[in-house]
């Protein structure tokens, strides 16, 4: 710093170096993308990253589901009465927890819970992400479009999520799904069922990511890069995909990761009202409905509880700290 | 009377012995030899109330209290169909025959009410006449005539007003064309269907011979009514009693309390005792609530008498002092699979058979509650509390009852699948003891290559639009289904009739019979509808019985028992067959 204004424009690029000097580093600075940003807020966020840690926890879970329940000899769907108090139908010393069965056996029939509970990690976390993602697309294509053309058409699209918002959904999804057959669409069993829920899942709550990302296009449209690409002969779908989506990438991300949690406890009710995946597949919500019945014997509820409650507060966790790393504004 | 004083000693004493033996957790010194039934059940012991009576006593007074864990259909007399409410209607009706109000077997034979004696019939059996007895009168004082009865079957038989009752009236009697009851055909003369010659004698004319109309005569629907006191859907609110107790206090949904009738005369009346003071009951109670208030004294009865629920079990069943205080009857309902023979392999009879031997009817009986809650392992149709029973097991699922493999292979084989079919098993998607039955059966026929696809079904539809609908059972592949059926009283007509005649089932729906065809069947129900021998009449319910599982449309899986708490504070507790719970009638306090 002896001669401060002896070249000009020299001091602006002489000060970082000297303060990185220091560290043995003479790597000029470099721009930091928004994700390498957001990365950086994110791994400060050790709560978030937790979060995140369990999310890809259950994401394996589900995938090795038959490793993980073979590596103990146990098949989700095999009885074992001979563990069973015939009488009070309960498991014999109260719950069956042991080495082969670690969190105990069902009553009734001595089904163990914990392959059951890694099951059924598959059918909740299948069906609230492609359900997310069924909502994101559909919510995302009309929030656009009703934001980015306004007038009549986003009067139609609004009025359409004032609809689908109204709706009482539970009520339909569980008429919906007690009325279609067993062999529908070309679909049966499982993949059927499955696929329903998917649909009347993913369908029912587009809205809610519709209208975030319609008030974002609102405000977007109106930038000085989009008056810019239109001035220079842009039209309609290529600003949109090109200049808007990617400005939306962080609220649909943020949104669809605060979804999935909402889809998980969804599935879970209708399976526990009987309207899901049918029996014996296994299901969280399905369990529960089966504990009710044995409020005595609490193991049954708590495994499959927990793992609701988990699921639902990592990905919470993680969206809210992805929310933050993305978007701190919206704090 | 004096031998019953001395054995309400007796009881007195084998109560303050049962407290000891609580305590000391050793025997009871009360001899256990079963040639003296009164005093074996006046020990407390489980099961002890369904034999004999429990705490005999004579003594009048105090409020017996019951609690209802949901609410009656109906209080009105034409218009109530649940056992447990024919069981206390006695308390403030009066109909033509009553079961005697007796422990075990006895408690199924009728015995007269209203009227002198049991019904007389014409040659034919389709003329029955009764004779009342004088002096009955309604609270009110006016005295009941055969016409106050035949006007209580008239308006039970409108079942727009009335939707919950059964419709034997409507079906069996000879009413005139196109008649709707009292309220819709009020100048209609319908002595073609019931005739009263005079006050004390009514006639009932039926379309067909019908040999055992005694068992209409306890209907509620018999209890008189007084035309100008009947307020049609309200009366419920308040039945005019011609029994020992009447209305007090009633709020639908809440509860009601019974007083004594001063018009009610003893006289005319040898079979209720009628010992307390007045009925306090309670509805909408919450069921484990009840539990743990009848196994603490604060509540009298479950008045639904279906048996405890499952968090109780755990408390009873463990504790020897507290199961002593407890009584398991077998019922009269049968929980069964129906196997459809419209469904192919099934029109099969060895493929019927090999899921007849294949069946784990352990795991079937776990599955519909346990042994004490749920019932005992059923190898035929009719239960053991009704007359036609016989021990017989037509195909026999192994030593063990939990399926012969073997057996089951073998009979595949015969029928060309050897290894083993696809079919559907419908279940009623809200009863979770239906599911686990299903989720049993599928198991067990498994381990033969049988392999069940669950098909949940509402409960509501079960019948009318699934299920029970041929059309749709046969495109839908419902090879199996699951099934339960309780007779309306304990006899072969009563149990089997709807549900093996072939007849009963329609192309539209709703019947309960789903799965036996059998022209053989049959013909010997209409043998048995004419035979008015009870003896010779239960000998071929029992062939019938026999005929039903040779064919193998039915996989019986348990007669179901229900785990009753006695009360701490009653007397004269004792199972009544024809219920198969407490009967309520006998019933003192302490």
């Amino acid at each position: 710093m002896t001669a401060p204004l002896d070249v000009p424009g020299s001091d602006f690029e002489a000060t970082p170096e000297a303060v990185l000097a220091g560290q043995g580093d003479v790597k000029a600075i470099q721009g930091r993308s928004l994700g390498q940003i957001a990365w950086m807020r994110l791994k400060r966020d050790k709560v978030a990253l937790a979060g995140g840690l369990v999310v890809i926890f259950l994401i394996l879970v589900a995938i090795f589901a038959p490793l993980i329940a073979g590596a103990f000899g146990q098949d989700p769907t095999q009885f074992n009465s001979d563990l069973i108090d015939p009488s009070t139908l309960v498991p014999k010393g109260g719950t069956g927890i042991g080495a082969d069965h670690l969190f105990g056996v069902e009553p009734v029939n001595g089904r163990d819970i914990f392959s059951r509970v890694v099951y059924g990690a598959r059918i909740s976390l299948l069906i609230a992400f492609l359900a997310t993602l069924l909502s994101v697309v559909i919510g995302t294509l009309l929030g656009v479009t009703a934001g980015y053309f306004g007038g009549i058409v986003d009067s139609i699209i609004s009025k359409a999520m004032d609809v689908f918002l109204a709706f009482p959904i539970l009520v339909f999804a569980i008429a919906l799904a007690g009325v279609v057959p067993d062999s529908a669409f070309g679909l049966t069993g499982d993949t059927l069922r499955v696929s329903l829920l998917i649909f009347i899942i993913g369908f029912f709550s587009w809205p809610y990511i519709g209208r975030i990302i319609r008030g974002q296009t609102l405000s977007l449209r109106e930038r000085e890069f989009v008056d810019a690409a239109r001035s220079l002969g842009a039209r309609g779908p290529y600003i949109i995909f090109r200049e808007m989506l990617p400005n939306l990438i962080a609220p649909i991300l943020i949104y669809a990761t605060l979804l999935i949690p909402t889809n998980v406890i969804f599935e879970a009710s209708l399976s526990f009202l009987g309207v899901g995946v049918r029996p014996p597949t296994p299901t969280w919500g399905g369990m529960l409905a089966d504990a009710v019945r044995f409020y005595t014997v609490p193991h049954f509820m708590f495994f499959p509880g927990m793992a609701i409650f988990i699921t639902v507060l990592a990905f919470n966790l993680f969206g809210d700290g992805l929310r933050d790393a993305l978007d701190p504004k919206a704090r | 009377m004096q031998k019953t004083t001395r054995l309400g000693v007796a009881a007195l004493s084998a109560v303050l012995a049962l407290g000891l033996a609580a305590c000391g957790g050793g025997s009871t010194t009360t001899p256990t030899s079963s040639g003296a039934p009164a005093a074996a059940g006046s020990t407390g012991e489980f099961n002890g109330a369904l034999t004999a009576v429990v705490n005999p006593s004579d003594k009048k007074g105090g409020i017996l209290k019951l609690a209802n864990a949901g609410d009656w259909d109906s209080l009105d007399p034409g218009d109530t169909y649940y056992g447990y409410s024919w069981n206390f209607i006695r308390l403030y009706g009066r109909s033509l025959v009553m079961f005697k109000s007796a422990p075990g077997k006895t408690g199924n034979e009728l015995t007269p009410d209203l009227a002198e004696g049991l019904g007389t019939p014409s040659d034919d059996a389709k003329t029955w006449t009764y004779k009342l007895k004088a002096g009955i009168k309604f609270e009110d004082g006016t005295p009941v005539t055969s016409k106050d009865v035949k006007y209580g079957v008239e308006r039970s038989f409108d079942k727009e007003v009335f939707p919950d009752g059964y419709t034997y009236f409507n079906d069996f009697l000879n009413w005139p064309k196109d008649y709707k009851g009292a309220y819709k055909s009020k100048d209609v003369n319908t002595d073609s269907a019931i005739e009263t010659p005079d006050d004390q004698t009514i006639v009932f004319h039926l379309k067909q011979p019908l040999s055992n109309f005694d068992y209409f005569a306890q209907l509620p629907a018999t209890i008189p009514v007084p035309k100008d006191k009947d307020t049609g859907a309200k009366y419920k609110e308040h039945v005019i009693s011609t029994g020992p107790y009447k209305f007090d206090k009633n709020e639908i949904g809440k509860g009601f309390t019974l007083v004594r009738n001063d018009q009610w005369d003893p006289a005319t009346d040898p079979n209720r005792k009628a010992l307390p003071d007045g009925y306090d009951v309670a509805t909408n109670v919450n069921a484990d609530d009840i539990d743990n208030r009848v196994l603490a004294g604060d509540l009298d009865v479950d008045v639904t008498g279906t048996g405890v629920q499952p968090a109780a079990l755990g408390r009873i069943l463990p504790d020897p002092a507290v199961k002593a205080g407890t009584d398991n009857p077998t019922g009269t309902r049968l929980w069964y699979t129906s196997i459809n023979g419209n469904v192919a392999p099934l029109d099969n009879l060895e493929c019927r058979k090999a899921v007849e031997y294949a069946a784990d009817k352990t795991a079937l009986q776990t599955a519909w509650g346990g042994e004490f809650a749920g019932g005992q392992i059923a190898t035929s149709l009719l239960p053991p509390s009704i007359p036609g029973h016989e021990d017989f097991n037509t195909w026999v699922p192994g030593a063990d009852n939990k399926g012969d493999v073997t057996k089951a292979k073998e009979a595949l084989t015969a029928c060309g699948q050897p290894n083993g079919f696809e079919t559907n098993i419908a279940y009623r998607a809200e009863r979770p003891k239906e599911k686990a039955a299903a989720e049993a059966l599928q198991q067990s026929l498994g381990r033969v290559g049988i392999k069940l696809t669950l098909k949940p079904f509402p409960q509501t539809d079960y019948f009318a639009l699934y299920a029970g609908k041929p059309g749709y059972a046969k495109d839908n592949k419902l090879g199996l289904a699951m099934n339960g059926w309780q007779s309306d009283w304990p006899d072969g007509f009563g149990f089997l009739q709807q549900i093996v005649d072939s007849r009963v089932i329609r192309d539209t729906g709703g019947s309960s019979n789903i799965s036996v065809r059998d022209p053989e069947v049959d013909k010997l129900i209409d043998q048995a509808m004419e035979q008015t021998d009870p003896n010779s009449r239960n000998g071929i319910w029992t062939q019938i019985d026999k005929k039903v599982m040779d064919d193998a449309y039915i996989l019986p899986n348990v007669w179901a028992k229900a785990l009753l708490v006695r009360s701490k504070n009653a007397t004269n507790v004792f199972v009544n067959d024809a219920y198969g719970m407490y009967d309520y009638l006998g019933m003192g306090v302490k």
